[in-house]
């Protein structure tokens, strides 16, 4: 990718006044659809994402379900208007490889053996996109799966580093991913000090990728943050504060 | 819709424990050693109606990629830069488990990790590749076909496209009246750099290279890196419902590193070709 102009400037300021180590402001509503069993709204920079989860419910069609597990189905789908250009509504190969990828990074999370011949579906929907909106799906996504009550080991935090002006940067976004040099997109799962989603685009040295690598597990940590408060939030409304405190 | 489902490989499960001791105690079942890779084969410009083409094994997997050069209009946002399109298709004739159809979301996603791999690199200098800016540039498409499928589909295509692309002798176009034609000379396509990917799948807490398909019937989670020639990262998928640690990671990316370059010099001696 071509650089056409500095991302940082002297004073170490991004595009939008950020820091490298500083994520886009987070908003994290749980419980927001209501026929959902399970759901989660969004705000991650100008991401505007919500997520609803149904089930553990029966499997259509039957021949899917599997005997010893629960089937996890998840489709990430983007709005229309989500962009600057139309997109066509039709699901792209963009959205197919996403939606893969994030099935398979919640799926280490979720206790799926609990609910044979069963399943699970996550339906990501951008209503509005911003650079990073597979990391804010996947957050929003396990907000929702708590808010489902489904046996989890742990919650999956996701948030991406790359590099812009050969600086390591934290939560790339969409212009500093267009423009930039490196994007690298990681879910974790801070209890369990393990990664489930792990993305590159870009050239990164060996250092740079290690480098990149820390960043973003720190990112997931402040991210984790955020959705701890949204369920404390909604599971415990203004007693979530007494309880912080004690 | 993304869907858990079941393996389409079925190994046994006394074969699963089988295969578990073995990795447990450093030997795999096909005999050989955790970090070691199949033995590679390449049959460069095997279609002579392409412009360069490759035939590339990788033990049991195979995979044919073609390469065509033609003119069209460059993608929007990219007017100054010629245009690669990459495809891959798992062909019927590949295993028992394929039917022929639309693409399915393993092979796209086959289709676009690859993709990303060769294009991130920078491969190609696509800003040589220009014939009027924002109206006329080449455009490469590489097509993949697996015409054979034992596991570890992305290196096997992968060293396809990077074998093919090699081969590959571009026609070289002129705009003569405002029309494109074909001047009957051929060129060395712009290559800048060879990039390698090298997979890595864990099955129980060790990592193993180049898994056939029955160890990927059997893998917990898979890890793709490309590198280039400088030796530098350049594309990562992680792929498989289980996760990795860190510090798994991290041995993954230095093996890939190392992996890398011998394989680059393999790629390179079988397509002889001193780049």
């Amino acid at each position: 990718m071509t650089q056409t102009r500095n991302l940082i400037d002297e004073n170490g300021k991004r595009t939008d006044g950020r820091t490298t180590d500083e994520l886009r402001e987070i908003r994290i509503t749980a419980g927001v659809v209501k026929n959902a069993d399970g759901s989660a709204f969004i705000e991650f920079g100008m991401n505007k994402i919500v997520v609803a989860v149904y089930g553990p419910r029966e499997v259509h069609p039957k021949h899917m379900a599997l005997t010893d597990r629960c089937v996890l189905r998840c489709r990430y789908h983007m709005s229309p208007f989500s962009t600057d250009t139309r997109k066509n509504p039709a699901p792209s190969r963009r959205e197919v490889e996403i939606s893969k990828v994030m099935r398979e990074a919640l799926e280490p999370t979720l206790m799926l053996e609990d609910y044979p011949r069963a399943a699970i579906d996550v339906y990501v929907e951008v209503l509005q996109a911003d650079g990073g909106s597979r990391c804010a799906g996947i957050t929003a996504a396990s907000v929702a799966l708590a808010d489902a009550g489904i046996s989890m080991r742990d919650i999956v935090s996701a948030c991406a580093a790359g590099k812009v002006d050969d600086k390591i940067v934290l939560d790339i976004n969409d212009t500093e991913d267009k423009e930039g040099g490196a994007d690298m997109p990681l879910a974790y799962m801070p209890h369990l000090e393990k990664v489930t989603l792990l993305q590159l685009d870009g050239i990164l040295t060996e250092e740079e990728f290690n480098k990149c690598l820390d960043k973003a597990i720190k990112g997931c940590i402040m991210v984790y943050e955020v959705q701890r408060q949204a369920l404390m939030q909604k599971y415990f409304g203004n007693e979530s504060e007494l309880r912080e405190e004690q | 819709m993304s869907s858990s489902k079941r393996s389409t490989v079925i190994v046994e499960h006394l074969r699963r424990q089988q295969m578990w001791e073995s990795i447990s105690r450093g030997k795999r079942l096909d005999g050989r050693n955790l970090d070691e890779t199949r033995v590679i084969e390449i049959e460069p410009g095997v279609i002579k109606k392409a412009n360069g083409s490759a035939r590339v094994k990788l033990g049991n997997s195979e995979v044919v990629a073609g390469v065509k050069v033609e003119t069209g209009e460059p993608f929007e946002g990219l007017e100054n830069k010629g245009a690669l399109i990459l495809s891959a298709e798992v062909l019927p004739i590949a295993s028992p488990y394929v039917e022929p159809g639309p693409p399915d979301e393993e092979t796209i996603e086959l289709a676009r990790v690859v993709d990303r791999g060769i294009r991130e690199s920078e491969m190609l200098d696509l800003n040589k590749l220009v014939l009027k800016p924002g109206e006329i540039v080449y455009v490469i498409f590489v097509d993949c076909s697996v015409v054979n499928a034992d596991g570890n589909l992305f290196d096997t295509t992968s060293y396809a496209v990077v074998s093919a692309l090699i081969n590959s002798k571009m026609p070289v176009f002129e705009i003569r009246d405002g029309k494109v034609v074909d001047t009957g000379q051929k060129v060395d396509p712009p290559i800048t750099t060879l990039p390698v990917s090298v997979t890595a799948v864990r099955i129980g807490e060790s990592l193993i290279l180049d898994p056939n398909a029955e160890e990927e019937a059997c893998m917990d989670a898979r890890i793709t890196i490309t590198t280039n020639s400088d030796r530098c990262f350049t594309a990562v998928q992680k792929g498989s419902t289980g996760a990795f640690t860190v510090d798994q990671l991290r041995r993954a990316a230095e093996t890939a590193k190392i992996k890398g370059d011998e394989i680059r010099t393999k790629l390179r001696e079988l397509t002889n070709v001193g780049r």
